[in-house]
Formats: structure tokens, sequence, C-alpha cells
């Protein structure tokens, strides 16, 4: 056997090793567990929402309008006479969606330009890094404007358009940390071993320098649901009766006053989302930091 | 002693309560104003700031609408009604103490009418004879328009065909007069940008000068003391303040920050009518809301599938509903009761015959429906409305629609170019005349944006209307050439605008109008009053 | 360090170059131009109009004019405003925005630091949920909804405080501040907690407390120092983001800020004011960025030689 097909192997050992050790840890983090329960229990619900909804999203009734909570609506109607959950429901078809889909674009594009940019370092990181400098001075909203004028408006182009503008920051987030990264003693072996800076990368820095970008992801997927919401306002994303939660949210403040419900539920909606994510990712970073781990 | 604690948490007296006392309205204004330039500018929030500091030949009275006078103390028609002669008031004076001339006026006409200065509102002195072709740049010689100052006093006008309207239009403030010596101190005479509106250079002659002007912050007059008039000014100041958030402006009147707000919440109206004596005032507007229909694409091109989808839609329940009675079904292009002038009414609601008329044109019961769009400006009112609108089609006729909103300028150009099926419009009458909304639809009219095109109903507009020589007259032919545009429905017609403000108790003399249109020199307040709870 | 700084610097012309070039063809692409208007504009009218702003001109001949005026300091007259130019509009508009912001930032630091600490003292107990939960509410209220919710019960209903304004009240600058500063006192709370764990468990800590050094001097002194190093490499971008993303408080609040002039603009299309708003905003955020790595490289000395090397 080769040197190098030994490391991959000891390589391939240590990685599941190392995964493993994280489950087990993952899975005794209660608050974690909880939050992983509601939010996979948000997705069945979002996915069944054409078969449990109790009525149709777009049936009207002008004459009953806006009512509070009762046996009939339990979280109440809309000006539409619309019933709320049933909008809550499918709003939360988009807004999962969204949430999640764009934050994995933004992942998947700002971890790896990040991790590439912070680990070969000087011309290659300049430049990388100035464009990002660049796309961030750009003013958003016109872009968007010539992006749907270009594209037409769909649904792909709302995912692109906020994956485009979240994953600045994450590269940011990234570089730093491989940066601190790659001084250490491991990285420094493995360059050693004569392994290809690819590799390195998503063997080696990646997966140590998941910590804060966990953290940061869980803090992206509500603020890019409400960014869903601005976009709609541009034109670009759900059209009526079509609805998401940025969307009643963003309605509901119109009305705070006259029809509280309106505000309130979508609300807290969104904010169990978010608390469920955040204890999903504290206990993802603290399973996955292994220095952590070992105090 | 509530009252007292909270006065020591920071919260003073409010500013309305204080400004009753002072004399002082504080105006709810919408945006901040684009300049303060008569000639330059042209909307809502400016017309507000400058009707207070400049004043043209006539004025309007804010109850009738009808002219009275302004810098000029009379004027007489010729018989032909071809010439117009305007006696100037000689106490009229600038806000430096120059007397207001006839000279004033020609040269501020010539600025307000040149080419370069880029007026949008030059067409309101196109009735005057050359004024269109010295604006167009056919004629550089401005001593051909039909103007002249035969004295310091005398302003005398010659009219290319008889104007019922003319003198109306004295009041807008393309027509204003202009101080030439400041303009000329501060930079070129015909050019858009000069400074010399601003508050350390300005002078002006209405009955208020301008005192502060702060931007998005707040504009602030105060009463003039060399206005001819000034005796019966009983304000001493308004503060225009820049409030787009409609939210926050009516906060800002929920807690007396604001004697009067230019609008409100379409959710809030419910709550406020209910008040005793209700600060909320609603009345019709010189405005209405529709649908265009771009009748050269198709399912469109189809008239009965157009009579079909208007027929479908039941404005009444549409404007009590989701409007709160604050809009008024319309089923015409014009608004009912301007200046005496009644529109027809071809058609109803008839959920019956629209599905007939769509089987008619070969969709019964909405099968086959090709699918139809609508676009509309980003606004939440514009939403409700479409969502209404969309499921009544979907339960009258059994037909799709899909909703489509667009950001405002994104929205102007989809509507100029005719990309789109159907399209939201409003239109606000510049003046009180029937003409002013019948012309939209001439075949080539920059506003039509509908694709239709009736040489017969051109004919009644421009060349029929404008040689009737009677009011009774003009009318028919205008009504005759509205059944005509309802019967080929290039638009629906929604409903008609409303003026919708709130306006605090001391608030005396704010009149409505179909224009809503304030008269300040009218206005006082009444200092023993407080604000609404 | 001088030499990093200057470095620095010297990459930030070629960045602003390519945004002031984006910017400038792309609001010029951009649908419906700043004369667009409800009531159609008659051709000569436009004409005029067009004349006036240069717009008549080749777009490359205009792209080169408007460099030159840039390169004098002048960012050209608005489109929205007539008689005002850009920079006219960005003195008015940028010293509330930076008073705002900065009151936002303190604001962010008061309840973020705070709630961070206490929280690291006793990680996974209720000590350390209660702080970082009030301070997540920041993230998943927007300032959409937090300024009216503030508005209505500090403003209407306690009447405490001014619903809008900005120094035309005494206290309307208060409810500004905290709405905006809530979005970054959540971020602020989860980096300094993280920090202050990861600091507290090191050596010089545990040497601090053997000596017996009282348990709060640990923290404030020995603690904070390391501990605020990932928050303090936060502020550059944090103010950064305030002084850019304040539109929507500053609308809901009345305030006369710089936001509001560049989101109407934008909406306008006032071409010279969007390009404008644009250059100085990239340009004070390059400023801030390298201002906040040279503090962090001050405060950690292990980096301060990196920083030298690197870039």
């Amino acid at each position: 056997m080769s040197t190098t097909s030994i490391n991959a192997l000891v390589d391939a050992e240590q990685g599941s090793s190392l995964w493993r050790d994280a489950w087990l840890r993952l899975s005794r983090n209660r608050p974690a567990l909880a939050g992983f329960a509601v939010l996979t229990l948000f997705v069945l619900v979002a996915i069944l929402t054409p078969w449990v909804a109790p009525y149709d999203y777009a049936q009207q009734n002008l004459e009953l309008g806006a009512t509070p909570p009762s046996a009939d609506h339990w979280l109440g109607t809309d000006i539409f006479g619309r019933d709320l959950l049933t909008q809550i429901m499918y709003g939360g078809r988009i807004s999962l969606a969204v949430g999640f889909i764009a934050t994995a674009v933004a992942l998947l594009i700002g971890v790896s330009w990040g991790a590439i940019a912070g680990y070969m370092g000087g011309r290659i990181d300049a430049v990388m890094m100035r464009l990002v400098d660049i796309l961030y001075a750009l003013p958003f909203m016109i872009f968007i404007v010539l992006l749907m004028v270009v594209f037409g408006r769909n649904m792909l182009l709302l995912f692109l358009a906020i994956g485009a503008v979240e994953w600045l920051t994450m590269a940011r987030i990234m570089r730093a940390q491989v940066q601190s990264l790659r001084q250490q003693e491991f990285v420094e072996a493995a360059v050693s071993l004569g392994l290809s800076p690819l590799a390195i990368i998503w063997r080696h820095v990646i997966p140590n320098a998941l910590g804060p970008i966990i953290v940061y992801t869980t803090l992206t997927v509500p603020s890019v649901m409400l960014l869903e919401a601005f976009l709609s306002f541009l034109g670009l994303g759900v059209q009526p009766p079509e609805t998401s939660w940025g969307l009643l949210i963003s309605f509901g403040t119109e009305t705070m006053e006259e029809y509280p419900w309106l505000l309130f539920f979508p609300g807290l909606v969104l904010a169990i989302t978010l608390f469920a994510l955040n204890f999903l990712g504290d206990g993802l970073r603290d399973a996955l930091d292994v220095r952590g781990a070992k105090d | 002693m509530i009252a007292l604690l909270l006065g020591a948490c920071g919260s003073d007296e409010p500013r309305v309560a204080q400004g009753n006392r002072q004399g002082i309205l504080h105006f709810g204004n919408g945006t901040e104003p684009q300049g303060l330039d008569p000639h330059v500018v042209t909307g809502i929030p400016e017309m507000h700031v400058i009707v207070t500091l400049f004043e043209g030949l006539v004025t309007k009275n804010p109850h009738t609408l009808e002219p009275e006078p302004g810098v000029a103390k009379r004027w007489n028609i010729s018989e032909d009604g071809l010439t117009v002669t305007f006696h100037l008031n000689d106490s009229a004076k600038w806000s430096n103490g120059d007397p207001v001339t006839a000279y004033d006026f020609v040269w501020s006409w010539q600025r307000a009418l040149s080419p370069k200065m880029g007026n949008q509102y030059a067409y309101m002195l196109y009735p005057v004879k050359n004024a269109e072709a010295f604006a167009t740049g056919e004629i550089t010689d401005f001593s051909d328009v039909g103007v002249t100052a035969t004295d310091a006093q005398t302003l005398v006008v010659t009219l290319n065909a008889p104007t019922p309207y003319f003198i109306q239009l004295m009041d807008h403030q393309s027509t204003y007069p202009v101080h030439r010596q400041t303009i000329e101190k501060f930079g070129n005479a015909f050019d858009r940008f000069t400074p010399w509106t601003r508050v350390e250079n300005i002078v002006s002659n209405g009955a208020f000068r301008l005192t502060d002007w702060k931007l998005n912050r707040r504009i602030e007059v105060t009463k003039s003391d060399t206005y001819w008039d000034r005796d019966k000014v009983a304000l001493n100041g308004v503060v225009f303040y820049p409030t787009e958030n409609i939210s926050t402006e009516e906060r800002m009147f929920r807690v007396g920050q604001l004697h009067r707000t230019e609008s409100i919440p379409l959710d809030k109206i419910p709550v406020y009518r209910a008040m005793q004596d209700s600060p909320y005032i609603n009345s019709p507007y010189l405005g209405t809301y529709y649908y265009l229909f771009n009748t050269s694409k198709p399912p469109l091109d189809n008239l009965n599938v157009r009579k079909a989808l208007s027929l479908a839609i039941d404005r009444r329940r549409l404007t009590e509903t989701v409007m709160h009675g604050s809009t008024l079904p319309a089923y015409s292009i014009t608004p009912p009761g301007t200046l005496g002038y009644e529109p027809p009414k071809v058609f109803e609601h008839d959920v019956e015959q629209a599905r007939e008329l769509l089987a008619q044109a070969g969709y019964p019961n909405g099968k086959g429906w090709p699918g139809l769009e609508l676009v509309y400006n980003t606004s939440e009112s514009h939403l409700k409305v479409a969502v209404a609108l969309q499921q009544m089609w979907k339960d009258a006729l059994n037909i799709d629609i899909t909703l489509a909103n667009e950001e405002w300028k994104v929205y102007l150009d989809t509507v100029d170019q005719m990309d789109f099926q159907m399209a939201r419009r409003g239109w606000i009458g510049d003046y009180v005349d029937p003409n002013n909304f019948l012309d939209l639809f001439l075949c080539d009219g920059g506003n039509n944006s509908t694709g239709f095109c009736d040489p017969v109903y051109d004919d009644m507009i421009l060349q029929q209307a404008p040689r009737a020589t009677t009011r009774e007259a003009r009318y028919a032919t205008f009504q005759a050439a509205e059944t005509r545009l309802m019967e080929q429905m290039p638009i629906v017609p929604i409903y008609t605008y409303t003026s919708n403000h709130l306006v605090q108790p001391g608030v005396r003399g704010m009149s409505s109008n179909v224009m809503d249109w304030i008269n300040f020199k009218y206005i006082s307040l009444d200092q023993d009053q407080g604000t609404v709870d | 360090m001088w030499r990093f700084i200057g470095s620095r610097l010297l990459q930030a012309i070629p960045v602003l170059l390519v945004v002031i070039t984006v910017t400038f063809f792309l609001v010029r692409v951009a649908p419906g131009g700043p004369f667009s208007s409800e009531k159609a504009v008659t051709p000569e009218v436009k004409a005029a109009l067009e004349a006036q702003y240069r717009l008549d001109r080749p777009v490359l001949e205009q792209y080169i004019a408007y460099l030159g005026d840039l390169i004098r300091g002048d960012l050209g007259p608005s489109f929205k405003y007539p008689g005002r130019s850009v920079n006219e509009l960005i003195a008015a508009g940028f010293p509330v925005t930076a008073e705002l912001a900065l009151y936002a930032l303190l604001v962010a630091l008061l309840i973020g630091v705070g709630a961070g600490v206490v929280a690291s003292l006793r990680p996974n107990t209720a000590q350390d949920y209660i702080p970082m939960s009030a301070a997540m509410i920041g993230i998943c209220i927007p300032s959409l909804l937090l300024g009216p919710l503030l508005i209505l019960v500090f403003g209407i209903y306690l009447d405490w405080l001014p619903v809008s304004g900005w120094g035309d009240m005494p206290g309307d600058k208060i409810l500004p501040a905290i709405t905006l500063g809530a979005v970054y006192a959540a971020y602020i709370a989860r980096l300094s907690r993280a920090g202050m764990l990861e600091v507290m468990t090191q050596d010089y800590i545990r040497t601090a407390r053997a000596k017996g050094i009282p348990e709060w001097r640990v923290v404030v002194v020995h603690g904070l120092r390391g501990g605020l190093t990932p928050v303090v490499a936060f502020l550059g971008p944090a103010f950064a983001g305030l002084l850019s993303g304040s539109f929507v408080v500053e609308t809901i609040f009345q305030v006369p800020g710089l936001g509001r002039f560049y989101v109407q603009a934008a909406f306008n299309r006032d071409y010279t004011m969007i390009l404008g708003a644009t250059v100085f905003l990239s340009s004070l955020i390059v400023v801030f960025n390298l201002l906040s790595d040279v503090l962090n490289a001050w405060m950690n000395p292990r980096l301060r030689s990196r920083a030298g090397q690197n870039t």
C-alpha cells in the first residue's frame, strides 16, 4: 500500500469515528433533540398540509372578515375571512422551503468560498475576499429588480437571490476560522503528509471550523424567512393568494392593534422555529467540538 | 397627579394643543417635497406647501371650488370667449415688498412654458394662444404667445378657443408668478437647478413665507406681513411633516403631534369612525381606480370577456367590506359630480349575464380559460382589492386570475409598454372637468395604455365637445362619448377615490371638496380644543 | 502594521472602482427611469429633462464624466430633488444615521455583552437560557414589528416617550436606538457567551483564581479582555451594517437619516443619489472593516504578527 492510501484509510476511520462520537453526544442532549423534534414536526405538517389543512386557503368570506380565535377557526380569520391556521400551514411550506434551501445554498457557497480563500491566503485570498466586498456594496434592491427583469419571477430565483446575499457573511466567518486553523499542528501535519489542499480543507479544516458556522446558520434561517417577505414586496417571491410566514407577519404588523391574533400566531410559529433551530444548533456545535468534549 | 407624573417622564404638552394656542397648524404631508419651485415640481405634498407660499391670479373657494380673487381683483371674458382680461390688485406684494405686476406674470409664464424647464404641467397653459407651440419648441419668440401686460395692473390673455375651465386653471401652480430678480440672482432663470427656493433666498407672494426647511424633517411657513389679504389670515404658521409611513402618521396623530393626516390606514377606519365626534373625514375625491384591459392581447381582445370580467365584480361588496366603506363603487371613468356632470351607468353587477358573456366568448363556466395575469404596483390596498377580485372572478366565472405585483417604477414601465394583460391604474383629475378623464382614451392619449382607439370617440372629445355652446350641450356630448367608451370596456372602473384624513377637533375651516384642495388662508384653530383620545 | 493598513487601503481602490462601475450600469439598465411617472410625460419634457442630466449623451461618455466629477468630490445633482446636490443630501442625512447607529451599537453592546457574560458564568442552567433567549428575541422580531410594538407600549399606552422624530422632543432618540440595536444584541450575546466560555477555561484564569483574586475581578478584568475578542471583530461589520441597514427604523420613527434617502433613491431611480450613497457607504464599510481588524490585532497579541504577514 502506498502512503497516500494508508493516510486516506486513517482519515476515513478518524472521520467516521468523529461523526459517530458527535452523534452520540448529540443524542444525549435533550434541548437539541427537542429542537430536532419540533422542526421535524413542522416539516411533516408542511408536507401534509394539502391533506390535513382544515380549510381551503384561498376561500374568502368577505362578510365574516377578521374574527378572533373560535371553535370554527382555532386561530381566527384574516380580513378576507380566510382561516388563519390554514394560512399558517400553507405559509410554512414556503417559509420552511425558503429558509432551509436558501440557507443551504448560502452555506454551500459561503463555506467553500471562505475556506478556500482562508486556506490559500495571499493573492487568491485577497481577490476572493475583495469580490465579497464588492457584492456587499452593490445596491441590493436594484440588483433584485434587475434579476427579475432578466429571469422573470420564479421561486428558483427567490432561493438564488437570498442565497446570493447570505453567503457573503458565511464566507467571511469561514475565512477567519480557517485562517486561525491553518496554523494548527494537525493541519500542518496533513500538509507534510502530502495531502492535496482540497482534501485538507474538506477533511480537516471545515469540520473543525463548523462551530461558528452552525451558530450563524441557525440565526440565518429566520432572517431569511423575513427577507422573503421583503422580496415579495419587490415582486419576487410568493403571489397571493399564496402566502408565507414573513408575509403574514408583515401584514399582521399593520393591524396589530385591531386584529392582534393575525400577528401573534405567525410570529409565535417563527419564534418557535428559531428557538428549535438554536437548540439544535448549539447541540450540534457542542457535539462536534472536539476540544470542548475533551474538557 | 397622574398627569404630573407623566409630565415628569419627559412627555410635553402635545404639539397640537400648543399649536392651537399659538395658531400653528401641524400638517401631515405625505412625503418630503421634491422642491418648492412652482414650475418644476408636480406632486400633492409639493402643492400643499406651494399654495401657502404663492398665489395665482385667482384662488378657489374651498367649499364650491368656484374661482375667487387672488392677485387679480377681477377679470372679464370677451363676448367670443377668446380674450380674458385680468385686473390686478395693486396691493398685491412680494414678500420683499415689491409689487406683483402683470409683467411678473408674463415673465413667469414664459418660464413655465420654456422647453428647457421640463415643466410637466406646462400643458395647463396650453389653452393660451401659441403656448403649446412655444412649449414644444415650434416657435421661439415668446411675444407670439397670447399673453401681454398692457400696464402693471392689466394682463390680457388670448385663447385658442373658448375654454370654460380656463379661469380655474389660473389657480394651478404652473401659472403662478415667480420673482424674476430673485431667480436670476441665483443662477440661470430657465434652469431647474437654481437654489432660489431655499429658505434664505426665496421671495414669494402668498399668505405665508418660508421660514424653515429641514430635509425629511419639517418645512415651516409663517404668516406673511406683506400679503394683500393678511387681515383674513388666521393662522400664524403651518409646519409640514413628511409622513411616508401611514401607520407612523396615524400614531403621530393619536399622540397629538399632528392636526391633520394625509391618509389613514384602511383597517383603522372602523375604529376612528366609531368614535364620538369622529376625527375621520371622508369625502368623494376627483379620481377613479380602475383596471386597464390590454385589448390587443387575447383573451381580452374579446369584448365579451372584458364585459364578463367587469360585470362579475360586486363593487358594493368590495367597497363595503375590504375598503370599509371608504370608497364608492364606480361604473364609469368620470367620477360623479364633477361640476354638475353625471357619468352614464351602462352596466351593473350581474353574475348571470357575466357567465353568459363568458360562454359566448367560448369559455362556458371557465372551460378552456387560458389564464390571465393582473399586474399591480406593490401596496397593501392594491393587494387587498386584487385578492378580493381574484376570488370574485373565481366564484362567479370559475376562472383563475394570477396576481403579479411589481415595484413602482417597474410597474410604470410595464404599463407604459403595454406589456401586460390587465393592470391596475388610477387617475386623479388635475382640474374639475370631464374632459380631464375622457381625453385619457384618445387614440394617441399618452395615458391610454389599453390599445383602445375609436375615431368616433376622438371626434366627440376633440371636435364636438369644444364647439358646444352651452354647458348642457357639452356635457351631453361627453355623456354620449363616455357611454360609447364603457360599451367597449377597455377598462374596468372599480371605485371612486375618496379623500381620507384624520383632523383634530380644533381645526376650523378645512372644508371637504372633490379636489381635496385646501385654502390655508381660511383655516383657523380653536385654542380651547384639545386632541382626540 | 502600517504596511498592512496601507495595502488594505490600496486594495480598496479597485474594489470601489468595480462597485461604482457595476452600480452605474446596473441602475441604468434597471426598468423605469427617474422621470417615469403615473401621468405620462410628453416627449418634449422628457427630452428637456434628459438633456439637463446628460442622459442624452452616450452612456460611456456619461460614465467618464461621472468619474471625473467623482475625483473632484462632486457626486452630481439629485434627480429626485431638483436644485439639491447628492453631496448636500448625504451631508444632511449621514450625521443623523451615524448618531442613530452609534446609539444602537451601544444598546446592542449593553444588552448583548451583559446577557452573554451572565449566561457564560453558569452554562446550561436557567441563568444561561433566560438571558440568551431574551437576547434572541431581537432576531425573530424584525424592526418592522419591534418598532411599532415599542411605540405602542412606551409611546401610546404608557405615554413615556415620543412616537417619532429625531431631536425634536426629549427622549425621541431612545426607541429608534433600541429597535435598531436589538437585532445586533442577539449576535453580540452569542459571540460574547462563546468567547467567555472559551477564555474562562484558560490557564491564566485558573492562575488568577488560584491567587485568590475575587471572582468578579477575574471575570471583569481578566475574562472580558480575552473573551470579548470575537465581539470586537464583529464591531466593524456591525457598525457598517447599522449604518446601511437603518432604513426601516428611520421610516418607522421619521428619522431624517441617510437610509431613507438611499432607499427612496432606489425606488425613485435617482441615479446620482444611488451611486453617491453606494460609493459613500462602501468607502465607510471598507474603513470600518479595516479598523476592526486593526483593533482586533491590537487586543489579541497572538494575531498581531500575523496581521502583518498576511495579505
